[in-house]
């Protein structure tokens, strides 16, 4: 079966600093996928180079057997990506309701519509609820996004992320800066995500990403350090070593 | 329902007024509504694209000049000219929208002042076509019905109503949003799937039509047009009374137009020193009433209905 994702030998360099030095991986459809890491590991330009926010200075990215690695990123969302940010990127002056409309017009022709009236079709509509239930945000529909709490904000970020049904879906750190019990319901949101999506997270919280992904990727200083289930990362001398320090005896 | 049975008492009480008005006061009014058109295509970026152009009175008086160009050396009839001059500003526009759509902020700012200042520059100096410092003088070039200036105002009065009606459409349309969402944050609508900078130039290119359309009805009122007319001065009186009247109220634009130019109309019995006075007028707006006139009023309502 062919992978929903595959990174060759992905370089992105800023000047002299190589912040991803050469990463190979492939991800096969409907996986979950956790990409870990230190700080500065390079997740995040890893995730921009396959978002195509950034272009990687060599190496291919190929999606569903098409190498999309010169494409800019609304070609990437048409294609079936989708992606949340880590530092929340909503419209914050637009209702939740429109954040989704919004959501579901980027890839349909509707969005040129220059006068008619901005209702969302039935089908629209159905697909918005579905978004909004999944994410856990029914009834706040008519609340202007800057007035929601951060933690009902960051659900935002992935009923947007969701609402187009994406082949492909990037999380960048969903539970960044949530309580325990916040951070327990994302990860229930995210479990309950249909199975043919294939999901690849950024995570710092371990607890939370071992029991959500079927396979783990930790990268350190831009390279592949390990890849295995979740299991192999938890007892991992490597893995511990760049999060802990090495032991010194 | 009730809303638009406003809108018709508005409108009616706007067509009843050359009833009322001196002939002078007429023409203060038909300037008023041209004007408030401008002021309103400047708001559908500055409001609804946060993006704030200062090429407007360009786009506007490329618009006048080509209709008068039109209408008095090339001998054409009054809609083709004014068919004309609105085609020559949206393209003028569509043209300042692909040099302007890749930036934001004081950058698109400054590149729609130094847009501005090419055509007023081709304005002065290309005097074969445009006469240079003396400009273009227009000659009855209103059609028989319309020189009468009741009957102009009228037909300015429906002209402006038709394009607020459209403004209102288009900033309110699913294409309306995304470029509210465009406003709100361009990285989150690449990863939507939106073509960033095609939307910035359709919206750019739609907010230069209405300019032109103004423009065009300018010189009808006016007949006559010099490089003044699309010098910065003009773009920046455009953008002042988006300002003043509410920028994203997109009607605030009438109450703004009409607050500057009456203001000026008084002012100038008294002194030269008019854009002196403008200056003083934009600092006290920006400090004292930042939301402007229908802004302020609609956030009064709003909170009032919150404590009630």
């Amino acid at each position: 079966m062919q992978p929903a994702l595959a990174l060759q030998d992905v370089v992105v360099a800023f000047g002299a600093l190589r912040a991803v030095g050469g990463v190979s991986l492939t991800v096969p459809k409907g996986q979950r996928r956790a990409i870990i890491g230190p700080n500065g590991a390079g997740k995040t330009t890893l995730f921009h180079a396959i978002s195509g926010v950034v272009q990687p200075t060599s190496g291919k990215v190929i999606f569903e057997d098409a190498d999309i690695t010169a494409l800019p990123p609304h070609r990437r969302a048409r294609r079936g990506m989708g992606r949340t940010f880590q530092i929340t990127n909503l419209f914050p002056t637009l209702t939740v309701r429109q954040n989704l409309f919004l959501a579901l017009r980027g890839v349909s022709p509707g969005k040129f519509n220059l006068f008619g009236h901005a209702r969302p079709t039935a089908e629209e509509q159905q697909r918005s609820a579905a978004a909004l239930s999944l994410a856990r945000l029914e009834g706040r529909e008519d609340i202007a996004v800057a007035n929601l709490s951060y933690g009902e904000q960051r659900q935002v970020e992935l009923a947007l992320a969701i609402a187009n049904q994406p082949r492909l879906l990037l999380l960048d750190e969903p539970a960044a800066g949530l309580s325990p019990s916040e951070r327990a319901m994302v990860a229930e949101v995210i479990r309950a995500l249909p199975r043919e999506i294939t999901v690849i997270l950024i995570e710092h919280d371990m607890d939370l990403v071992l029991g959500l992904v079927d396979h783990v990727t930790c990268l350190h200083e831009g390279m592949v350090l390990v890849e295995a289930p979740p299991e192999g990362i938890r007892g991992n001398a490597a893995v511990q070593e760049v999060y802990l320090g090495r032991p010194r005896h | 329902m009730k809303r638009q049975l406003a809108w018709l008492l508005v409108l009616l009480a706007a067509a009843a007024l050359p009833l009322l008005l001196s002939s002078y006061h007429v023409d203060l009014a038909t300037r008023i509504l041209i004007f408030a058109v401008l002021a309103m295509s400047i708001d559908v970026l500055a409001g609804f694209v946060g993006r704030t152009s200062l090429c407007h009175g360009a786009i506007f008086g490329v618009a006048t000049y080509v209709v008068i160009w039109a209408s008095a050396k090339a001998g054409w009839a009054a809609l083709p000219a004014m068919a004309a001059g609105v085609l020559a500003a949206t393209l003028v526009a569509a043209l300042f929208g692909v040099l302007a759509v890749r930036t934001r902020g004081v950058y698109f700012l400054l590149l729609t002042v130094a847009l501005g200042m090419v055509v007023w520059g081709v304005c002065l100096r290309w005097t074969t076509v445009t006469g240079g410092e003396n400009g273009l003088r227009g000659q009855d070039m209103r059609p028989a019905l319309l020189v009468a200036r009741e009957n102009f105002y009228w037909l300015v009065l429906a002209v402006a109503a038709l394009c607020s009606w459209g403004m209102w459409r288009f900033v309110n349309s699913p294409f309306g949003l995304s470029l509210r969402g465009i406003r709100d944050s361009e990285s989150r609508m690449r990863a939507l799937g939106y073509n960033v900078p095609l939307h910035l130039f359709v919206g750019f290119a739609v907010s230069g039509f209405f300019a032109g359309v103004a423009g065009a009805m300018y010189a009808f009122f006016n007949e006559y047009v010099s490089p003044t007319s699309v010098a910065m001065a003009q773009s920046v009186a455009g953008l002042l009374m988006a300002i003043v009247g509410g920028v994203g109220t997109l009607f605030g634009s009438f109450i703004g137009a009409a607050a500057i130019i009456l203001l000026e109309n008084t002012v100038s019995w008294y002194t030269d020193r008019w854009q002196s006075v403008l200056g003083l007028v934009f600092i006290f707006t920006m400090i004292f009433a930042p939301e402007g006139i229908l802004g302020g009023l609609r956030r009064l309502a709003a909170s009032k209905g919150r404590t009630r």
